[in-house]
């Protein structure tokens, strides 16, 4: 591949200077016309994420697309970006999404659209970029730019509550980044380097690993969330609107998950094996705890909210049983599936929270409520949709068939290795997820129309109709066939595997 | 032959997507005419293996199609095993669902989700056909939720009434009970054995057969009988045994048809298949077999008991299947897989049978199921009223017809059987004669029988049902005469299931059975002065006396019994116990964490305290930046003499 065809870093810039382009040239232009350039900049960005995997080598064990420039030289900072199998699926999540997003908010935002379609365009930038960034410090920048026009997003078309939602996920997630960036300092300190790969070999004792650990996991656990740092998870989506909630379940709450597989398990791999307990312990709370939670909801949104904690429980439990797994088994090639496991669970549900989120964002632009006791009978009036969302609430419910049962049963597979009531509580999801998801359909889509705000309900348009294909299209495929999405993983996973099978304390 | 399988399974498929996408488009007589021919084609198609290799001598097939996935060095495939078991599901199978599909066009006739409903009925079809013919446990549990799902969507297919959407949500949940069983010995079956392939698994299962694991500490317990008691549970959710039965009776909400296919004759009994399947390693453990067997046989005696006092048509067969299944399941419980497959195979098509004709006799009467609103109708409705007969005649075990040969292998499998808790099953499966004899004959005097209750209006517009109806009625009537008779010998005694079902010698009740076999004229003599003719007789005798003779009786003893019969209206309280502690109790559950949990202590304590404690510092720190000079000055003294007063102490003490 031309080295010079800097295309990984037109994937990151393009979106956002098309953003920019948007929001400057939007309050010259009629909004259609930035309705056109946000659909024509993501679908372009999409394209190029496809270009990367449609070069991307399955097979091989170095970084792909790799570009590196000094930036700051006089602390060795470098713009240092690339991609591995487990960034590449993340992109492609990320690209695709937005498209989702730009559609969304097409006819629903009258509001400074223009400012709203560039937040997302940035936004998708930022965060193909902190996938990409193989240098700690760039890494940093993205992760943190991130939050600026998501801020705006909530803060500007949220909710009536949206300022203590915004002010909440603001604050939470600064508080445990800010920890991440004293710890990648800390190992700059000790190693010399600020690329990430670089601290991945940095030697450090089992304190200095402990202590990094905490940082990270005050950073990531927030961001994924974990219980229990989660309480802003519910406020933020129950306040933004359809296109942020997407987003963000979709893909800002995958940052965490790649955090742990980026960082914390490769940095520190002793310390997380020596709190490998306590996070298995934080997952199963989560799984179990707010799987309870989530069927005491009577808003919507928040239930969604509930349903990806616990199953972004999933992910932490996949990626943090493989120690155990290998001690029991004495293998470290069946722990390699925990945490593919993990992966293929944050990727599905990328797909199914994105479309639960905008079934309910279809709902709300109609209805304007998102209380499930002001609908009822919707099947009667939007039969389409009901199909649509049927598909999607089974696929939460980890139906196999559909993407969302993929993760579930692989890391279910390894945690019986690990201890059988691992498992054991861990497959409690397949009762409690059965049972706040359907129970939720059946109150709002079954039944007979019970008012007239029901009754006046009319079926899903053209537009939605594409966006909910396109999201139901994945959900199907990937769980007929995820065979492709392992391909892709494979080789990056089992390297990280045997990065971490190797103690640092030697 | 893969591509043989694969147009077999795919046809449903296909045909189910084009009622169901294209229902519009293809119209009413499209969808009906696609989704039939389609399962139609996947029948005549089975038949081809069921002649080349269950008839026949050819191998049995399995292939893998392709790889779902492959992760932590083990495959996951999507493939077919099509070997003697799998090849007579697919038979029955495919048969009951093309006549229940020609029924509907007669059932379904004025229903507005007509398109929907043939597409529902097609993709369950090809769901179940994933199931019986995987060749792994992966695509087993894939085809298991997918029939569940489908299942959820039919009981539910008429979504405005309350009650549907009651029960298909409880089927639903009720059925993922028993999957989170399956789900962990699926898992339990990954880490042992390494494979998820039937075949590799049950080739090294025998190497386990003393291995102990221990799973609470300080208690070891065989490994073999936690796989298969965690498979059993799944089992349990989908062959609806007791305590996870609860879900069948209400699924009668649904549609009749389906009712007839899924809760009867095929879906149900997914679960009787499996265990059979599983045969290699259910043999390797005395103590699951032991469960298994128990388990059936307080089904098949309690639930009958049930039929008893059920006045909804379709609740009495409801019921009636329950029992039936509990059957199937002490025959698996006695290592008679072979007995309680062939009894799956005759139930099929009677029980179907039964549900189809109660069907056909709810539309006659306008969509009326009390049967207290019944009687007389045999004079309107001659075809129906001949084939339900036949039905019920097969499903008491009357001698000669289907279900004699089956019922009767699996009592006398009970008989001799040594598993622990044999003595208990086989009086529960020999009390369990007369009683389905008395519910069975209860609902024929009832509905056929009798003085006609109901009015004159409904007497104008009574007439047999039309031909779409009726003659998926006696072509399921012929397999209810004469399916026993044909395939005993075989099935029971002979080769039939080659090597898809293996039995240990000493658990072997079938072969001791078979040195008394002497064929089928010997053993109908025999039957005829066996325990179970008198008590099916006696049974029928006494329904007779009860609802014809004199019907004033059943309300003396309901009133005498009155403890008994309120326990059974109560169905032994599963229902308000399941809902009281169960649903309640997660709701309640739920309620507690999020108010306690989340909103009370998360939110209210650590993060919004933390926000006050903070706002709370900075006003007392306010007050300390008073703006006044002197206010500052005073406090440089103050601090300047504290540390005056510690250098003081630092060096001069």
């Amino acid at each position: 591949m031309p080295a010079d065809f800097s295309i990984l870093s037109l994937t990151i810039w393009l979106p956002i200077v098309g953003g920019l382009w948007v929001i400057f040239a939007g309050r010259r232009v009629h909004d259609s016309a930035v309705r056109k350039d946000a659909l024509l900049f993501s679908v372009l960005t999409l394209l190029l994420s496809a270009l990367l995997w449609h070069r991307f080598d399955n097979s091989a064990v170095e970084l792909q697309f790799v570009e590196r420039l000094p930036w700051i030289e006089a602390f060795g900072i470098e713009y240092f970006i690339g991609i591995d199998g487990i960034a590449l699926p993340l992109i492609l999540l990320t690209t695709f999404t937005t498209v989702l997003v730009v559609l969304a908010g097409w006819v629903v935002i009258k509001d400074r659209l223009s400012l709203y379609m560039g937040s997302f365009l940035i936004l998708e930038g930022l965060m193909i970029g902190v996938f990409s960034a193989l240098d700690a410090i760039l890494f940093y920048i993205f992760w943190e730019a991130m939050l600026i026009p998501m801020f705006l997003i909530i803060g500007i078309w949220g909710g009536p509550r949206r300022v203590y939602a915004t002010i909440k996920f603001f604050l939470y997630t600064l508080m445990g980044s800010l920890f991440m960036l004293v710890a990648l300092l800390y190992i700059h300190n000790k190693g010399g380097s600020f690329a990430i790969f670089a601290m991945h070999e940095t030697a450090l004792t089992l304190i200095e690993q402990q202590w990094i650990f905490v940082a990270f996991l005050l950073a990531f656990a927030v961001k994924i969330p974990m219980w229990p740092v989660h309480t802003w998870l519910p406020d933020a989506h129950v306040e933004a609107p359809t296109g942020g909630s997407v987003v963000l379940a979709a893909i800002m709450l995958k940052m965490g998950g790649y955090g742990f597989v980026r960082f914390s398990l490769p940095i520190a791999p002793d310390a997380s094996a020596s709190f490998d307990g306590l996070m298995i312990a934080l997952s199963l709370i989560a799984i179990v705890y707010i799987g309870f939670v989530a069927l005491a909801q009577s808003d919507m949104k928040k239930l969604i909210a509930y349903s990806s904690i616990s199953h972004m429980g999933f992910v932490t439990l996949g990626l943090f049983v493989v120690f155990q797994v290998a001690s029991a088994t004495g293998e470290w090639q069946q722990a390699a599936m925990g945490i593919e496991g993990g992966m293929v669970q944050m990727i599905s549900h990328g797909f199914i929270s994105a479309a639960m989120f905008l079934c309910v964002g279809v709902m709300y632009d109609r209805v304007h409520s998102r209380e499930i006791g002001d609908y009822g009978g919707v099947a009667n009036t939007m039969p389409v949709f009901a199909g649509f969302m049927m598909l999607f609430a089974m696929a939460n419910a980890g139906l196999p068939g559909t993407s969302g049962f993929v993760g579930e049963f692989l890391v279910i597979l390894t945690a019986f290795k690990a201890n059988v009531w691992y498992a054991f509580l861990a497959a409690l999801t397949l009762i409690l997820g059965a049972a706040y998801t359907l129970w939720m359909y059946k109150r709002v889509i079954f039944g007979a129309v019970s008012n007239p705000a029901v009754a006046q309900l009319t079926d899903i348009n053209g537009r939605e109709k594409l966006m909910l294909s396109a999201l139901a299209v994945m959900v199907m495929l990937f769980g007929i066939w995820p065979a492709p999405l392992f391909d892709m993983m494979h080789v990056s996973v089992e390297q990280l595997v045997n990065h971490i099978s190797q103690s640092k304390l030697r | 032959m893969g591509t043989l399988y694969l147009v077999i399974i795919l046809a449903p498929l296909v045909a189910a997507i084009a009622a169901g996408l294209f229902g519009k488009l293809i119209g009413r007589s499209g969808a009906h005419w696609i989704t039939s021919g389609a399962v139609a084609l996947s029948f005549f198609l089975s038949l081809v293996p069921f002649w080349n290799i269950v008839i026949g001598t050819d191998e049995p097939y399995n292939e893998n199609l392709y790889t779902w996935l492959s992760s932590g060095g083990l495959n996951f495939h999507i493939g077919f095993l099509v070997d003697e078991l799998s090849a007579t599901m697919m038979v029955v199978v495919t048969f009951v669902s093309w006549m229940v599909h020609i029924y509907t066009v007669g059932y379904m006739h004025d229903d507005p989700g007509y398109q929907r409903f043939f597409s529902y009925i097609s993709l369950f079809t090809f769901a179940m056909l994933m199931l019986v013919m995987s060749n792994n446990f992966l695509q087993l549990f894939f085809g298991w939720e997918a029939v569940g799902v489908v299942s959820y969507l039919l009981i539910g297919f008429w979504y405005t009434r309350p009650t549907a959407i009651y029960a298909n949500l409880k089927a639903f949940l009720v059925n993922r009970v028993g999957d989170f069983g399956f789900l962990l010995g699926i898992a339990a079956v990954v880490m042992y054995f390494d494979s998820l392939d039937y075949l590799e698994v049950f080739a090294v299962a025998a190497n386990f057969e003393h291995t102990m694991v221990s799973v609470i500490p300080g208690a070891d317990w065989s490994l073999m009988t936690m796989v298969c008691l965690l498979l059993f549970v799944g089992a349990m959710g989908k062959s609806a045994q007791v305590p996870l039965h609860v879900w069948l009776p209400d699924s009668m909400e649904g549609p009749t048809p389906i009712s007839a296919l899924i809760h009867a004759a095929t879906m149900v009994t997914a679960g009787i298949f499996m265990v059979a399947r599983m045969s290699p390693l259910f043999e390797l453990s005395e103590t699951a077999l032991s469960t298994v067997l128990i388990i059936g046989s307080i089904t098949a005696f309690f639930m009958g008991l049930l039929g008893l006092v059920q006045n909804d048509i379709k609740r009495v067969v409801a019921y009636s299947t329950l029992s039936q299944l509990g059957y199937m399941t002490v025959a698996l419980g006695a290592s008679a897989y072979a007995a309680a497959i062939f009894h799956l195979f005759t139930h099929a098509f009677f029980k179907a049978l039964l549900f189809l004709a109660a069907g056909s006799v709810i539309i006659a009467l306008h969509h009326e199921q009390d049967m207290r609103k019944m009687g007389g109708l045999k004079r309107y409705m001659p075809v129906t009223y001949w084939t339900s007969l036949i039905g019920s005649l097969a499903l008491i075990g009357f001698p000669g017809f289907a279900g004699f040969f089956s019922k009767d292998a699996i009592i006398e499998a009970v008989h001799y059987s040594q598993i622990p808790g044999a003595g208990i099953a086989y009086a529960a499966v020999l009390s369990g004669v007369f009683i389905t004899a008395l519910y069975s004959f209860r609902l024929v005097f009832m509905v056929f029988h009798g003085p006609e209750r109901f009015d004159d209006h409904t007497r104008e517009h009574l007439h047999e049902s039309p031909k779409v109806v009726t003659i998926p009625l006696i072509a399921l009537a012929v397999p209810s005469v004469i399916a026993g008779a044909l395939f005993v010998g075989d099935m029971l005694f002979g080769e039939y299931f080659g090597s898809s079902i293996v039995v240990h010698a000493e658990h072997d009740v079938l072969a001791q059975l078979g040195l008394e076999y002497h064929g089928v004229i010997g053993m109908l003599t025999h039957g005829l002065m066996q325990t179970p003719f008198w008590l099916a007789t006696s049974g029928v005798g006494v329904a007779w006396f009860l609802y014809i003779k004199r019907p004033d009786i059943p309300a003396t003893i309901a009133s005498s019994l009155s403890v008994v019969h309120k326990v059974l209206l109560d169905k032994y309280g599963f229902d308000r116990f399941n809902d009281w502690f169960f649903a309640g109790g997660a709701r309640g559950t739920g309620g507690l964490l999020w108010r306690i949990g989340d909103v009370a202590l998360i939110d209210g304590l650590l993060v919004n305290g933390s926000a006050r404690a903070v706002g709370w510092w900075a006003g007392v720190i306010r007050h300390v930046q008073s703006g006044y000079l002197y206010h500052y000055a005073f406090a440089m003294i103050l601090g300047l003499l504290a540390l005056l007063g510690l250098f003081v102490h630092k060096v001069f003490v």
